[in-house]
């Protein structure tokens, strides 16, 4: 009789469905997974050592490069952990747009991963819906700091600026005809809060179109049912948290167990699993953007009847108004002082999370009172999540190592950091 | 919330007595120092008796330089602002010993049946390796996160099934977290033409600051006023 030899097999770190650069060796009997080993780190940066060199502020840009799908909620926990240190209040108009924003990106979050998810595994369709809807967003992402994906647009205080009366429009060319054009900007003409709520209103049936394509598809089911289980002992074991950890049955979502901003004062609902299985994770997932869309909604109501201001007043941790600058001294020399020097944060130590699309994304300041951070770790969730890989996948046909990458939503940005 | 972190401190005195240090913290949060020795028996005590059934994170820290700013302003200078850094030559980690509280793990712990936050630390550097005891067994999700200190840090963790290095490169020589590791590393990679293939070599950028580190007076957080109305 032959001798049956498990082999080894390489995967990525450039394919596809690495989502990134994730290399992983596989021990393989025939087609069924023995033991998984992921290597990690190839999109490593080293952001926590560059933020221990920079000024407070200055790291803000290098936040949005760890969960490059999920920018502001990155710069979320990083400005929240500078507050918890300096112990400033930040006005209610920024809290809510703070709180808008993040549920917009998280919808971002989920788009990508429902996407990209579905693309994996066979649902090419998913991925060129998702990118319709996520392209409105990232306009609004434009239309707020000027940059369609590193915004920078959270600041220790507050927010950089208000939300701005218009929205970008599209522009007439030889490809596109009169009515096309009108079509397109017909929902644009109003402020960035009346283009929301048109959003909000057409984005429920968006998702019921996805739902229609996947949720009882059975192609869809038989790659997700009862793969990569998890129970919930093991989830709080593994150090789970978002999406994950509430796929599996716990509810836990920090939004409403540990609430900050105004998440106390919105309304919506936590969708929990109850298999722990890809499956369960898709319906939380898609749950979520129906209850993000939600709270965008409160916040465009409550924006709308609440002008005010968006930022801090207190000149030595906030940059001064340019036109202030032209003829007060005192904004001038803290102007100079902001962006030659930073500001110094009282010694401490501060852990700030907040409920990332992925997961809990925690930062964690270590203060000696310069006007650098002495240490910064960034508690990336998804991390702990890859770092379960190889229990989800044991056991498992190789197709299905693709189906646990995807529900475990990996960026390697963060991973790696 | 401050009320009951409270509660769980006078708890966990009663339990531990001196065995865990509080440390004061001006922003509401709970900290604690223990001695390396009695780490995994107070992180499973805490697990089973204390409901922190989760572990968040574990981090490491250097406090080779802590509270050294690098440029004093006690006095005015006739050359203005500068660069004002003095690079000291980098320290190599051949001595047999380090300063007892130069690194430190750091254990950030949740609990989800109470709805609490805790933070574990315990400070190691008594020996060359700095060793600490793991705590993979009371809480399975920190493999990675002890792997990860360990690579950036090199602090050993006694116990661990499968410790390797994580985040740097394959052959990586070096501790980059450390504070006496350059932001600009060590070694560079190009493309070597005569050999047809990648080659390390030194690295040839400078090092520079840009804004040099500096520790200020800041009245307003200055402890004797924090008590005066309107200080």
């Amino acid at each position: 009789m032959a001798e049956i030899q498990n082999y080894t097999m390489n995967f990525g770190p450039q394919h596809p469905a690495a989502h990134g650069v994730l290399r992983l060796v596989l021990e393989m009997d025939g087609e069924t997974i023995q033991k998984a080993d992921p290597h990690v780190g190839l999109l490593h940066r080293a952001t926590e050592k560059l933020a221990e060199s920079k000024p407070f502020s200055q790291s803000i840009g290098y936040m949005d490069r760890l969960d490059y799908v999920s920018m502001m909620c990155n710069e979320h926990g990083y400005v929240l952990a500078i507050e918890k240190l300096l112990g400033i209040e930040v006005p209610e108009r920024a809290q809510y747009i703070r709180v808008m924003f993040d549920e917009i990106t998280r919808i971002l979050n989920h788009l990508m991963w429902l996407g990209a998810h579905g693309l994996d595994i066979g649902a090419m369709t998913m991925f060129l819906y998702c990118f319709r809807e996520r392209e409105d967003l990232m306009d609004l992402y434009e239309a707020v700091s000027g940059t369609r994906m590193h915004a920078t647009y959270y600041r220790p205080g507050g927010v950089f600026r208000d939300l701005p009366d218009s929205m970008p429009k599209f522009q007439a060319s030889k490809f596109r005809s009169e009515k096309e054009l009108k079509r397109l900007n017909a929902a644009r003409e109003g402020s960035m809060l009346d283009f929301i709520e048109d959003f909000t209103n057409r984005f429920p049936g968006c998702v019921d179109e996805y739902e229609t394509l996947l949720t009882d598809n059975r192609i869809w089911k038989q790659r997700t049912v009862n793969i990569g289980v998890v129970s919930p002992e093991r989830a709080m074991q593994l150090g789970f948290s978002g999406p994950m950890i509430r796929g599996s049955g716990i509810e836990w979502d920090l939004r409403k167990k540990q609430p900050y901003e105004v998440y106390d004062r919105l309304d919506f609902d936590i969708p929990v699993g109850v298999n722990g299985d890809c499956y369960d994770r898709y319906l939380v997932r898609v749950e979520e953007l129906r209850q993000s869309n939600r709270i965008i909604r409160q916040c465009v109501d409550w924006l709308r009847a609440n002008p005010g201001p968006v930022i801090a007043d207190d000149h030595k941790i906030v940059a001064p108004k340019r036109v202030e600058m032209k003829d007060d001294m005192e904004s001038l020399i803290h102007h100079f002082k902001l962006f030659t020097e930073g500001y110094c944060v009282p010694e401490g130590e501060a852990y700030a999370a907040v409920e990332h699309p992925k997961g809990e994304f925690g930062v964690y300041l270590v203060s000696d009172g310069a006007n650098k951070p002495y240490r910064v770790k960034i508690r990336a969730a998804g991390f702990a999540h890859l770092s379960a890989m190889a229990e989800m996948v044991q056991g498992h046909m190789l197709a299905d190592v693709v189906a646990v990458i995807g529900t475990q939503d990996i960026v390697f940005g963060e991973v790696d950091r | 919330m401050s009320d009951r972190n409270e509660t769980l401190a006078a708890r966990l005195g009663e339990r531990f007595n001196e065995r865990l240090v509080r440390v004061e913290s001006h922003v509401g949060e709970l900290t604690f120092e223990v001695d390396k020795a009695d780490l995994v028996e107070v992180a499973l005590a805490l697990r089973t008796d204390f409901g922190f059934d989760m572990l968040m994170d574990v981090c490491g820290v250097d406090y080779l330089v802590y509270g050294q700013d690098e440029w004093t302003t006690s006095s005015a200078t006739e050359t203005g602002f500068s660069r004002g850094v003095e690079r000291e030559p980098v320290i190599l980690d051949e001595s047999d010993t380090f300063p007892p509280r130069r690194f430190a793990v750091v254990y950030h712990l949740l609990s989800i049946v109470n709805n609490q936050r805790l933070r574990l630390r315990t400070f190691t550097g008594t020996d060359n390796p700095p060793v600490v005891k793991s705590v993979v067994d009371v809480w399975n999700g920190a493999n990675w996160f002890e792997r990860e200190v360990f690579d950036l840090f090199g602090i050993l963790f006694e116990g661990h099934p499968d410790l390797r290095r994580i985040l740097t490169d394959y052959g990586f020589i070096g501790h980059p977290f450390r504070k006496d590791f350059p932001l600009s590393g060590n070694v560079e990679v190009k493309y070597d033409a005569e050999k047809g293939r990648v080659a390390y070599q030194p690295v040839s950028i400078e090092p520079r600051t840009l804004v040099p580190r500096v520790i200020r007076d800041d009245n307003r957080y200055s402890a004797d006023l924090k008590d005066r109305p309107n200080g």
